[in-house]
């Protein structure tokens, strides 16, 4: 069991290192590319014998690279523009399609005083020092997802939130994929959030059903002291999509952070959330809901790094499991030797309505600190008969009961969205996935 | 609860660095040359006039052994281990089997009772008279060879098979070949394999059909050869029906090189057997500065064979440099139960890396985990553990609950489940918590009168009551004890 296991580059690996060796270079970024690239090109995609990918083995479930797409055409554009989700939040929109960024479905007009959002490219012209503030979010070791994205550094927005400045419109990033033709995609989203700022940062991402597309995101956040940032995100991709997606944070004294994931969509899913309380007395919220339907594998990974005193965190994740899915759930609480009084507290529930679902359960902690609370649970199992009965006992038919508790079930998770209009839009989209699932 | 006032003063009356089983027997024994090679294997196979089959399965696994390297996956630091500079075999020099205690080494059973095991029956019949304890017979373990087993005669009369395992190769073999890496196969894992190389002696337990096992049986293990390591090799059967609870203890000399010890450990319930097995390791943790102590690596894993029956762990470890052991069970067979109740406590510069996996196959089965972890110094204590559940093991039900307490900030206290379910009917929950003494607990207390040590070994002992209640009595008395010597030194 443990002989060395040399491995043999993959097809995907190898088109990988083709086709982002050959982008065109540019500028201050150049780099930043190249050194992603050659890390990539030695590690490799990560396997089940990576620790962090134990359960999602993307050796196996990417055997390919799609081709890189092309920027969008007219009928992209037009496709895209019916096809967002989320539409009626109240948001200021920012739209990529196909990775590119789509100026006439995003508005950038009349931007809020101390707000300014820019392309990467702009941005990139503007400060040099960019590079620098990306590369200094990454994750604490090598990761396939964040070399690839880097390795294809090109698209992408910033969002710089000024020192003081209250942003109360909602700005909604859109990652939307037109066509028929499977092709990879790539986006880079950079948000700086000042001192005692406030804000509210939407993303989604949706695409063609029966289309075998493949994306990679990163969003990454700076929350400087006091600020207050909400992140709410919708991933709801075609059915036989691959989402790759990273949420890298890093939170200032005194800061307020919450975030939300509802994942409903791509055939398989990763989600990886390296999140630093790298200041005093940070209040962090991290949640999500997940329902899967038919082969889905959705991987939600968590590092949570308490490095300061202080600092509390909550995370709480519901995944709903029917069918054949797959759930992962590995959420890591870090508290290092200066973090004393930190109260952190996890837990992820699952719920098994398929015979042959699966769910794994991996939370972990890691304690360097004394003077600290911190807990975590994991529960997995399936509906309370003792509760169906009583439903049906009252004449609730066998989906509606079903229902019920599923909902009241994930709408915990839901629930941790302050801001109202998103919260009602997030339920209503989980609550079209509970319409149209069939009872057996 | 009068114990712990007892507890306490014993742990007054100790210094910091003082390990109460650390002294070291003169007794002139006999080695195995130092280094492994095939050579080796086939000395200690000679030395034990092993049958042929034997002495090929332990080649296999030597062959298999020097392909494997070892595992790295666990959160302890291991200085580098030579395996050419150790002794593989070392016994203490006596004439051939002894038939009677009057022919052991007189040096030996002095060992013994400085250690407070009882050998001699008849004194241990005296005790139960005035103490009214319950019966224990022993299997005593020396460096690599059993030394003494007592109530052999009494054992005899139930139809239990107690003895060392060499004595079980010769007498039993049919038993031996049968089951002997059925549970842990021979490459299961580096250490294991090693251990199945060259492991030179054990316990064997066979309990038949139906039969409630009339006494607690005991083994106890104590290396005292430097550079040798220990493996031993500990298998029990309970056929149908049938119940055995079987106690071990550990300690070995204070010396300043690390020793070795790599045991395995199978047991085998049937349809319907139950077998309690507990453990009190006391190995040499190390002196105060993290020079010495024991190297414990092993691997032991029950396999709940037959339906509705069931397999307990029980384990206080406060001994060991470094442990790395994950007491398993495999729920077989339907309705089969399995349970591991755990405290696993480091001061000093202790490693603990430990926990269980319970496997889920049959339907209907249920495994319940009970583990405090409790740090202190500047060790590191670790809780790793796996459940999962197979397609077809409809109806899993498992609780786990592990609890982890903080004493000092230098310590470091973690938590690594994975909880795998691949069936919708099982319900699996997980609950773990970290935190340290509560400065109102410690308050409450010393408003009361006691001092910072004695509240602290009082709120220790109700953080570990859970799983104590689990230990044999004589045990848990023991355990208590050494839960709150294992902590001297970590208030103030």
């Amino acid at each position: 069991m443990n002989a060395e296991v040399k491995m043999m580059r993959t097809a995907a690996e190898t088109q990988y290192a083709d086709a982002l060796g050959s982008l065109p270079a540019t500028g201050a970024i150049r780099d930043l590319r190249a050194k992603a690239l050659s890390d990539f090109i030695e590690k490799g995609l990560p396997h089940r014998r990576v620790e962090e990918w134990k359960y999602t083995d993307l050796r196996v479930l990417m055997r390919e690279m799609a081709p890189l797409a092309d920027r969008p055409d007219a009928s992209a554009i037009a496709e895209a523009k019916k096809n967002g989700v989320l539409a009626n939040i109240g948001a200021r929109e920012i739209t990529f399609v196909n990775g590119a960024f789509a100026a006439e479905l995003s508005n950038l007009k009349g931007l809020e005083k101390g707000l300014s959002i820019s392309t990467l490219a702009d941005a990139l012209a503007k400060d040099p020092m960019l590079p620098q503030l990306l590369a200094g979010l990454n994750p604490s070791k090598y990761d396939a997802v964040y070399a690839l994205n880097t390795a294809a550094l090109n698209e992408g927005v910033v969002i710089d939130v000024a020192a003081g400045a209250q942003i109360t419109k909602p700005i909604h990033i859109r990652h939307i994929v037109t066509g028929t033709k499977p092709v990879s995609v790539f986006g880079r989203v950079f948000v700086k959030a000042g001192k005692k700022s406030q804000a509210t940062i939407v993303q989604s991402h949706s695409g063609p059903d029966a289309v075998a597309y493949q994306t990679n995101t990163v969003l990454q956040l700076s929350v400087a002291d006091d600020a207050e940032l909400d992140v709410v995100r919708v991933q709801a991709e075609g059915d036989k999509a691959i989402h790759l997606s990273m949420m890298i944070g890093a939170a200032g004294a005194k800061s307020r952070f919450r975030s939300f994931t509802l994942t409903t969509g791509a055939s398989v899913s990763r989600h990886t959330v390296p999140f630093a309380f790298a200041g005093k007395d940070i209040r962090a919220s991290i949640s999500g809901a997940t329902l899967l339907r038919h082969k889905q594998h959705a991987d939600m990974t968590l590092e949570v790094d308490h490095a300061l005193p202080g600092g509390e965190s909550r995370e709480l994740f519901k995944t709903v499991l029917d069918d054949e899915t797959k759930g992962v759930f590995q959420g890591l609480i870090i508290v290092r030797p200066d973090a004393q009084k930190t109260d952190g507290r996890m837990m992820s529930a699952a719920l098994l309505l398929g015979e042959s679902a699966e769910m794994d359960n991996k939370p972990e902690l890691e304690i360097f600190a004394d003077d600290v609370q911190c807990a975590h649970g994991a529960t997995t199992g399936a509906l309370d008969d003792d509760l169906m009965f009583y439903l049906r006992a009252r004449g609730i038919p066998k989906k509606e009961a079903e229902s019920l508790l599923i909902q009241s079930f994930f709408g915990e998770a839901i629930e941790q969205i302050e801001n109202e209009k998103i919260r009602d839009a997030v339920m209503l989209r989980a609550g079209k996935w509970l319409a149209e699932r069939s009872v057996k | 609860m009068p114990a712990v006032q007892e507890t306490v003063e014993r742990v007054k009356s100790i210094d910091v660095d003082q390990y109460k089983y650390g002294f070291e027997t003169k007794i002139e024994s006999d080695r195995a040359p130092k280094g492994l090679d095939e050579s080796t294997v086939r000395f200690i196979s000679a030395k034990k006039n092993e049958p042929e089959w034997l002495l090929e399965w332990r080649l296999e696994a030597f062959r298999r052994w020097k392909t494997m390297s070892e595992p790295d996956w666990a959160r302890v630091k291991i200085n580098p281990i030579d395996y050419q500079d150790l002794y593989y075999y070392s016994a203490p020099k006596t004439t051939a089997g002894p038939k009677s205690l009057a022919e052991v080494d007189p040096e030996l059973l002095k060992t013994y009772e400085k250690l407070g095991i009882p050998l001699r029956e008849q004194e241990m019949l005296a005790g139960v008279a005035v103490e009214g304890r319950s019966k224990v017979a022993v299997d005593a373990v020396f460096d690599s060879v059993s030394v003494v087993t007592t109530f052999q005669e009494e054992l005899k009369k139930a139809g239990v098979i107690f003895g060392s395992i060499s004595e079980a190769v010769k007498n039993h073999p049919e038993l031996v070949r049968k089951y002997l890496g059925s549970v842990v196969p021979v490459t299961d894992n580096f250490f294991a394999t090693l251990n199945s190389a060259v492991f030179s002696d054990g316990s064997f337990v066979y309990i038949p059909k139906g039969v409630r096992c009339p006494m607690e049986l005991s083994t106890y293990f104590r290396i005292n050869e430097r550079n040798t390591g220990q493996f031993e090799r500990t298998l029990i059967i309970a056929d149908e029906g049938a119940y055995v609870s079987y106690l071990e203890g550990c300690t070995a000399p204070q010396r300043d090189e690390n020793q070795l010890h790599a045991a395995v450990v199978e047991l085998v319930a049937l349809e319907g057997a139950e077998i309690k097995y507990s453990t009190v390791q006391n190995w040499y943790p190390g002196d105060s500065a993290g020079k010495g102590g024991i190297y414990n690596f092993v691997t032991k894993r029950g396999d709940c064979r037959g339906n509705n029956s069931k397999i307990s762990w029980t384990q206080v470890e406060t001994g060991s440099a470094i442990t790395w052991k994950y007491p398993s069970c495999i729920l077989r067979g339907d309705n089969s139960q399995g349970e591991f109740y755990s405290i696993a406590i480091s001061n000093g510069h202790q490693q603990v890396d430990s926990g269980t996996k319970m496997i889920h196959l049959g339907k209907n089965t249920s495994s319940r985990i009970i583990s405090k972890g409790i740090a202190a110094g500047v060790s590191q204590n670790t809780y790793r553990g796996q459940v999962s559940a197979h397609r077809k093991a409809s109806n899993a039900r498992n609780f786990t609950n592990c609890d982890s307490l903080l004493i000092g900030d230098k310590c470091g206290a973690h938590t690594t489940p994975y909880i795998e379910a691949k069936n919708s009917s099982a319900v699996f929950e997980h609950e773990a918590t970290t935190s340290k003494i509560s400065d109102e607990m410690l308050f409450y207390c010393r408003q009361r009168g006691l001092s910072a040590e004695e509240a602290v070994a009082l709120v220790v002992n109700g953080f570990v009551k859970d799983v104590l209640q689990h230990l044999p009595m004589e045990f848990a008395v023991e355990a208590q004890k050494l839960i709150a010597i294992s902590l001297e030194g970590s208030v103030g």
